[in-house]
């Protein structure tokens, strides 16, 4: 029998890592020119407290509804919300404790990250006190002896990277030093860091996911890792196997998996996958899980050392969905011929040719209108850190162009777009981690209204910059729409 | 309008991309020297 594939779980985590800042793509390049921005870094770094009460990060984490957080008034990093580490959907995960994951993350002998002695105890005894992560405890391994010393120690040439917090040293980060690897630069310190960042935070919102849905790692059929990361060595770069590494730290011992890339839209594209997977029969349970990205920290530090306010892109995010068989209450993923949305390469490069494929096209498929959408969530990039950069509000452009659609259709006044737009609106509110902002981040909130039987339909919209990859000039955009499950 | 006119054309994804810039320019008139579109996210 033909199931009707269900989002039945979800997590969302922050990581607050101001130290691995420095680390980000933007900040290291400017280090590199100029080292004295690295002190400038560090005097403009949030304490862990304000990261918990800044409101964007409530409501990442569920504590906040995207609603609420349209009331709190600008700007939210002046604001002291009623916090906690712990939300609905995840935590806010301290510095500290993740550099223990991090090292749990690390399976390579002789090791990547170098932790010194006198750390170990205190990392261990932070994830053993975590009653999420005390699995994880007894598998920090003590270092290697063969671990070579670091040069240029206070360089970013250095051959590893200093791994500190709170002006203390943590440890060191090494590229891989074997024969093998020596030399290539797909496996120096830097990209090293960057791969098991993205598999340490996606094990901490796979951790979260199976248990928010109280089921054993073993009952996962399939994973799929939809992060940013390119993992490989100099003759497949970017060759995968994210997934099955975050499956094995997690003991999925039964799941196969796979990773998919398709830029900021990957996590739809995964979800549609793991959907098609399920209807199909292939699996049961697929866990989409999205790692975060070390190289978009501090992206936009510039901006905020020039305002002379928080560096505000100093957290990863992570999020992990589990796609189902119909369960009677979970909401449905609509994947009747035509109702996911692409964007064919023969579209054209213009948005107006790429929302009508990806936004118009499945709502025609399906027989309905732009106003049978309760709530589109589109780019849920925080605003705060895009507008002191000078890009403006995404979210705020991308509703614009929603309505603009709606209009062109024929199915809503020109007058109406703004009243309309406050309707199926939200304002963003993930942290600048690409794949992560991309639409996904509200749906947790939209299972919860679901439930809650406020709304019906939400329309997930997410957009691709191919032409980053220097290969086209293509954008792309996939979509699809989740509706309250019929029988709830 | 722009009849003789060379354009150098920087768009942006969630903005407005350059491709629709360059078609609004050419259909003005101008040529187009260079193109890009960018992504700040």
């Amino acid at each position: 029998m033909v199931t009707t594939p269900v989002i039945k779980n979800c997590s969302y985590c922050l990581v607050h890592v101001p130290d691995l800042v420095q680390y980000g793509s933007k900040p290291r390049r400017e280090i590199t020119e100029n080292s004295s921005i690295r002190d400038s870094i560090t005097q403009s770094l949030r304490s862990y407290e304000t990261v918990l009460s800044y409101p964007p990060n409530q409501t990442y984490i569920g504590n906040l509804s995207p609603d609420e957080l349209s009331k709190v008034s600008r700007p939210w990093f002046e604001k002291e919300t009623p916090c906690s580490s712990k939300g609905k959907f995840g935590e806010i995960l301290d510095q500290s404790s993740f550099y223990g994951l991090l090292k749990v993350a690390d399976v390579l002998n002789p090791p990547l990250f170098t932790v010194d002695e006198t750390v170990l105890p205190k990392l261990r005894e932070r994830l053993a006190e975590h009653p999420l992560l005390t699995t994880f405890a007894s598998r920090l391994a003590a270092n290697s002896t063969n671990v070579p010393e670091p040069v240029e120690q206070d360089s970013m040439q250095s051959s590893a990277l200093h791994i500190c917090s709170e002006g203390k040293t943590f440890g060191w980060f090494y590229g891989d030093e074997r024969a093998e690897g020596r030399g290539d630069e797909n496996l120096g310190p830097y990209t090293l860091l960057e791969n098991v960042c993205t598999k340490a935070t996606g094990a901490l919102a796979l951790t979260w996911l199976l248990h928010r849905e109280k089921i054993d790692p073993g009952k996962i059929d399939f994973l799929i890792s939809c992060g940013e990361e390119a993992c490989g060595d100099r003759y497949q770069r970017g060759g995968g196997g994210m997934a099955k590494a975050i499956g094995e730290m997690c003991g999925c011992i039964n799941a196969s998996g796979m990773d998919i890339k398709n830029f900021c839209a990957a996590p739809a594209s995964a979800i549609v996958t793991a959907a098609a997977m399920v209807k199909a029969g292939l699996y049961k349970r697929v866990a989409v899980i999205g790692g975060g990205s070390l190289a978009k920290l501090g992206m936009k530090f510039q901006s905020f050392l020039e305002h002379k306010i928080p560096i505000l892109d100093d957290c990863l995010a992570c999020t992990a969905l589990l796609i189902s068989e119909d369960d009677g209450a979970s909401p449905i993923i609509h994947l009747e011929p035509g109702a996911v949305g692409t964007v064919p390469v023969g579209a054209g490069f213009s948005d107006e040719a790429v929302f009508r494929h990806y936004m118009l096209a499945p709502l025609e498929a399906l027989g309905l209108k732009c106003s049978d959408i309760d709530r589109y969530a589109a780019e849920l990039h925080d605003p705060e850190i895009m507008e002191f950069a000078g890009s403006g509000d995404v979210a705020s452009k991308n509703y614009r162009k929603i309505a603009a659609m709606a209009v062109l259709a024929k199915q809503l006044e020109k007058s109406a777009m703004n009243s309309w737009i406050e309707k199926i609106g939200m304002p963003g509110f993930a942290p600048t981690q690409g794949h992560i902002p991309s639409a996904i981040p509200y749906i947790g909130h939209a299972m919860e209204a679901m439930g809650r039987g406020e709304i019906k339909r939400v329309m997930f919209l997410a957009r691709a910059s191919l032409f980053l990859n220097r290969c086209t000039n293509l954008l792309d955009g996939v979509s699809f729409i989740l509706e309250r499950n019929p029988r709830h | 309008m722009l009849t003789g006119k060379k354009a150098i054309v920087f768009g942006e994804r969630d903005d407005i991309s350059g491709t629709t810039v360059s078609t609004c320019l050419k259909a003005a008139g101008a040529e187009i020297v260079y193109e890009a579109t960018a992504c700040f996210v």
